[in-house]
């Protein structure tokens, strides 16, 4: 474990409702599942804060830890791992991640 | 690096032996896949729990060799 990092995600996760974790930016995403799960956010006009994993190797070995998942994006919402793009885009579709976030 | 349809399929059936697998190489560079996965150790797990399990069962290839991997988990 990365101290350092894992200190970090915490401080994140806890001053930020909705915190994605991705490649690249919201604005200028870097990998096509980044980019498809930032995009539902902005769909549903969130505010979010969008971390850059790419701008931190120890972040991003620690996030998959912090989270046992393997990969990137990873979305959390009210401190709270809610999952990858294949989870997010299917509560989408279900509309669960909108009562989630309280939006229509 | 990059894996196999038949080497995911079978690293999948070797944790779980009741899986239906459908996988679909969606850019055909052996790098992009797509999995649908039916089995009865899904029932009452919540998503993350079910991807979780076929993570596990990619013996952490999921994010190295495995580049991508678009999963859709279904109860049998």
């Amino acid at each position: 474990m990365n101290e350092e990092a894992n200190i970090k995600i915490k401080n994140l996760i806890d001053k930020n409702e909705v915190c994605l974790f991705m490649k690249g930016t919201p604005e200028v995403p870097q990998c096509g599942f980044s980019m498809a799960v930032a995009n539902v956010l902005k769909h549903l006009s969130v505010n979010f804060k969008g971390i850059n994993v790419l701008d931190d190797m120890n972040l991003r070995d620690e996030i998959k830890r912090f989270s046992d998942w393997p990969t990137i994006p990873q979305l959390y919402i009210k401190g709270e791992f809610i999952g990858g793009c294949d989870i997010v885009k299917e509560m989408f579709e279900k509309g669960e991640l909108q009562k989630i976030l309280n939006v229509k | 690096m990059t894996l196999k349809i038949e080497e995911i399929k079978s690293l999948i059936k070797e944790s779980i032996p009741d899986a239906e697998i459908i996988i679909k190489d969606l850019a055909g560079d052996e790098n992009h896949y797509s999995a649908t996965i039916k089995s009865k150790v899904f029932t009452g797990k919540s998503k993350i729990e079910q991807h979780k399990l076929i993570y596990k069962a990619l013996k952490g290839k999921m994010g190295n060799e495995l580049h991508a991997l678009a999963l859709n988990t279904m109860e049998n």
